[in-house]
């Protein structure tokens, strides 16, 4: 038996404007370059891939499953500048083959620095995508994957059934992440390892012509999946969405490659596509998965140096949960919202400086020149919103009179 | 090996490119005949006795700098380890250092002089050491009698009317050349290699009399110099030399696209050549932090035009009026010293700015450890060498975007040079936020180390072999 289990990740960040230190106004994102390039990518990616999708559920008749996880942020931004990708996604949530996963609203860090700001996050997506789609998720992934046994522990108490995160060798050894796991001492918690190799295939070589296994096909790839019948259940395969048409351009043939996915992997009487709740339900676990240390599904490194691999990273994430407190006990709806975009993960991502002499993969819309300059330009608008958190304490102490 | 400077007598960058250059080339096992103008005016002349490593604003020259003594010129056993290769030609040439000697208010040489005029007469690719050979002890005592000899060399039909340079600095020129074209006759090498317009009449001549290529290195142009007063009779030696050249190196492609586009040489005959750093600099040492109270952010470098400090100074206003315990240092002399001290006071600043003139040696290294943020705010910068010298002394870098060593080094804060505001945001940033400064610190003083001279010479060696065909 091999289970196809698809999840791709839909994500836009609120990108912040040049605020410089003599900016004063509480205006931090850039509204013209996220519309840009949300419109960019979803008439590149996101409109001719649900189309794609939906094409193939109703195809194969209930066959054909994929799951979704859509951050809350890339959500606001459909709503206000690409409403039809919003309903595209909805006609895709009323085949009743696509599911919806869990993850944190602004797709950020918070499990790392305050559990009752991620738990809040959570809680403000499950009720969002309950809205939008009907489905209350059941299933959590973590921003970035990434993952630990604390986080395994939290997530469990939260009520959901299974988790997704990274099959890391380091961690695995010679096991296989075609199997199902659970966390030590949480045998009813199932955990589903992203398949990187097979992964990675679709969303990083599909188009490398130096690949000694380009051009791939659908024929190619479903014999590879029918490779593991005796040795596991599922095949998780994990990506961004933007891999179709954004990572790998249409010109690459991907779109050909998933149209035609379907039907191949299909063609075996032992094979079919399952959503993650789905392969929770059925299949048992096959040991512990032990996590002791965080993991994440970047880079090579797949830890968390890609957030908090400098001093800038960790000294600009450590003042903004500084801040919670006296953010929270402002009462003002409009700052909390500006105060949690700025937790949405990519800005630490646009720091980092592991990869920056080579210019490397970090370049994926990143608006700015250098880490440095993105440091500085998160900095003063943190300055500036504290000065808000202040201003509003101090009228608020001032006004029960 | 055609230059006009050499350390210890050095005024900026391209005599310690020189230097770097040569000890690379050697070390690489290529002979160097070095011919090297020397000062015949009063005090210059005694420099040679200096036995102090640095004089140059932007120096931090090794312990062990090779001094072109003249005990050195006409005895090559004294010569350091390093230079076994090197043989050294001094010159007659009243030289002229741009900002190091003081320059009387009304010489516009100050401009020009942007660029140490080395020259490097040539370079013999054999690996034999010329270092024991016969040193030729006349070739500076009796350039005038060589003159005649020396037709083709002939600055004055190349020069147009000048303007802005005295008709010292272009006779120095000229006698330069021949006193080259003299040494050139009784010597044996492979490729000329002239540094900047002031060698490249010389290198010119000796290309015709030897039948040699002649690579020419442009660690700056006239137009880096001057701005859009260019000199003409400085353009035309420099596009005759680029033009006469079998290959041209650039210190970078900011420079390349200026000889491309403004001297109309073809692209296929320009390399780039980055400068470096000594590798044997006196990097980094863990001295004690000097404790102050205040901020400082440092320009260090010529007070000139293409310097930009009005630039520097317009910023530093800007983060005053931000932040109050800063102190804003400016090292270096210039043409423009004067009027930057007034325009400091106009803006209400003067007593946050401090200028120390021009720093030499220990007070270099001093000046370094003191500060917070080191800013090239330069207009027009070929390619900067300070920056690499200021990561090397722990001390993290704003720098133009109109520099050459901008494209190369990516551990920079960066900003167009007319961008004050940004300028300020940066240096703000670095001031108030410990971590970017030791982000910056910490990544760039490992990136610094990855420019080696060495590999500056193996990359000239092979514009050698494109030249020779």
């Amino acid at each position: 038996m091999a289970s196809v289990c698809f999840y791709f990740q839909v994500h836009q960040p609120f990108r912040l404007r040049r605020y410089s230190v003599f900016d004063s106004d509480a205006r931090y994102f850039d509204d013209n370059a996220n519309r840009e390039i949300l419109q960019k990518v979803g008439h590149k990616c996101y409109l001719p891939a649900n189309g794609m999708l939906l094409d193939q559920i109703e195809r194969h008749q209930g066959r054909y499953r994929v799951a979704f996880s859509l951050t809350g942020v890339v959500l606001d931004q459909f709503e206000r500048y690409m409403p039809e990708v919003l309903d595209s996604f909805k006609r895709l949530a009323a085949t009743g083959c696509v599911e919806f996963l869990s993850e944190t609203y602004h797709h950020s860090l918070s499990f790392l620095y305050s559990e009752r700001e991620f738990i809040a996050q959570v809680e403000l997506h499950r009720r969002r995508i309950k809205d939008l789609f009907g489905q209350t998720p059941t299933v959590f992934r973590n921003t970035e994957l990434i993952y630990n046994n604390d986080l395994a522990r939290r997530v469990s108490a939260m009520g959901f059934k299974a988790i997704l995160c990274e099959g890391a060798d380091r961690l695995l050894g010679y096991r296989s992440p075609t199997y199902l796991y659970h966390p030590p001492g949480l045998s009813g918690l199932k955990l589903l390892l992203k398949n990187y190799r097979l992964s990675d295939d679709i969303a990083f070589r599909f188009g490398d012509r130096g690949w000694k296994e380009w051009p791939l096909t659908a024929d190619k790839f479903a014999k590879w999946i029918n490779q593991i019948h005796g040795n596991g259940y599922v095949v998780n395969l994990f990506m961004d969405y933007e891999t179709f048409g954004e990572h790998q351009w249409s010109e690459t043939g991907i779109f050909d490659f998933m149209h035609h996915l379907p039907e191949q992997v299909l063609a075996h009487a032992d094979n079919d596509f399952q959503t993650p709740s789905q392969c929770a339900e059925r299949y048992g676990t096959d040991g512990e998965y032990d996590v002791p240390y965080m993991i994440s599904w970047a880079d090579t490194e797949r830890d968390l140096s890609a957030w908090l691999g400098n001093a800038m990273q960790s000294n600009a994430l450590h003042e903004l949960y500084r801040l919670e407190e006296s953010v929270k006990g402002a009462d003002d709806p409009e700052l909390l919202e500006d105060w949690r975009r700025l937790q949405t993960s990519d800005h630490f991502y646009y720091m980092c400086t592991k990869y920056f002499a080579d210019g490397d993969v970090h370049k994926y819309f990143n608006p700015y020149d250098s880490p440095y300059d993105s440091y500085i330009n998160f900095m003063n608008v943190l300055d500036n919103l504290r000065t808000r958190t202040r201003v509003t304490t101090d009228e608020e102490s001032v006004a029960p009179a | 090996m055609l230059g006009w400077e050499f350390p210890p007598f050095i005024s900026g960058g391209l005599g310690t490119a020189c230097y770097g250059l040569t000890r690379g080339l050697d070390r690489l096992g290529v002979s160097v005949l070095f011919v090297l103008p020397q000062s015949v005016e009063g005090t210059e002349a005694t420099h040679v006795n200096i036995l102090s490593p640095s004089v140059s604003t932007d120096a931090d020259l090794p312990e062990n700098v090779f001094q072109p003594t003249r005990a050195a010129v006409s005895d090559s056993g004294e010569t350091p380890p390093d230079f076994q290769r090197v043989e050294f030609h001094a010159v007659e040439a009243a030289l002229r250092p741009y900002e190091s000697a003081p320059l009387p208010t009304d010489a516009p040489l100050s401009a020009g002089a942007a660029d140490p005029s080395e020259t490097v007469l040539s370079v013999s690719m054999d690996s034999e050491p010329t270092a024991g050979g016969p040193v030729d002890s006349d070739g500076a005592a009796q350039p005038r009698e060589q003159g005649p000899d020396a037709g083709p060399v002939d600055v004055s039909t190349a020069a147009g009317p000048g303007r802005h340079y005295g008709g010292d600095l272009f006779s120095e020129v000229e006698r330069y050349a021949r006193s080259a074209y003299g040494i050139a006759r009784r010597s044996e090498f492979d490729v000329i290699h002239a540094h900047d317009w002031m060698t490249f009449p010389a290198g010119m001549a000796v290309a015709n009399l030897s039948g040699k290529p002649l690579v020419v290195h442009v660690h700056s142009t006239e137009f880096d110099r001057s701005g859009l007063h260019v000199n003409q009779r400085v353009y035309d030696i420099e596009r005759a030399g680029m033009h006469a050249a079998a290959r041209v190196i650039c210190v970078s492609y900011l420079t390349r696209n200026m000889v491309v586009g403004r001297y109309g040489v073809d692209p296929r005959r320009v390399e780039v050549v980055y400068n470096a750093i000594d590798d044997n600099g006196p990097a980094r040492r863990n001295l004690p932090a000097i404790s102050k109270d205040e901020k400082i952010v440092l320009f260090l470098g010529r007070i000139t035009m293409q310097k930009g400090p009005e630039y520097f100074l317009a910023a530093a206003k800007r983060v005053l009026g931000i932040m109050d315990n800063v102190r804003f240092i400016m090292a270096g002399s210039g043409d423009m010293i004067r009027r930057t001290i007034e325009l400091a006071a106009e803006m209400g600043i003067g007593h946050k700015v401090l200028f120390t003139g021009f720093l030499r040696g220990d007070d270099v290294r001093r000046v370094f450890r003191m500060a917070d943020l080191y800013v090239m705010p330069s207009v027009s910068e070929p390619f900067g060498i300070t920056p690499l010298e200021a990561l090397s002394n722990d001390v993290p870098v704003l720098i133009s975007k109109q520099s050459g060593v901008a494209e190369v080094l990516t551990h920079a804060l960066k900003v167009d040079f007319w961008d004050i505001d940004e300028m300020a945001n940066k240096i703000v940033a670095v001031l108030r936020h410990p971590p970017l400064h030791a982000t910056l610190r910490d990544h760039g003083g490992i990136e610094v180390q990855s420019f080696s001279w060495n590999d500056a010479a193996a990359a000239c060696v092979k514009v050698y072999k494109l030249a020779l065909g």
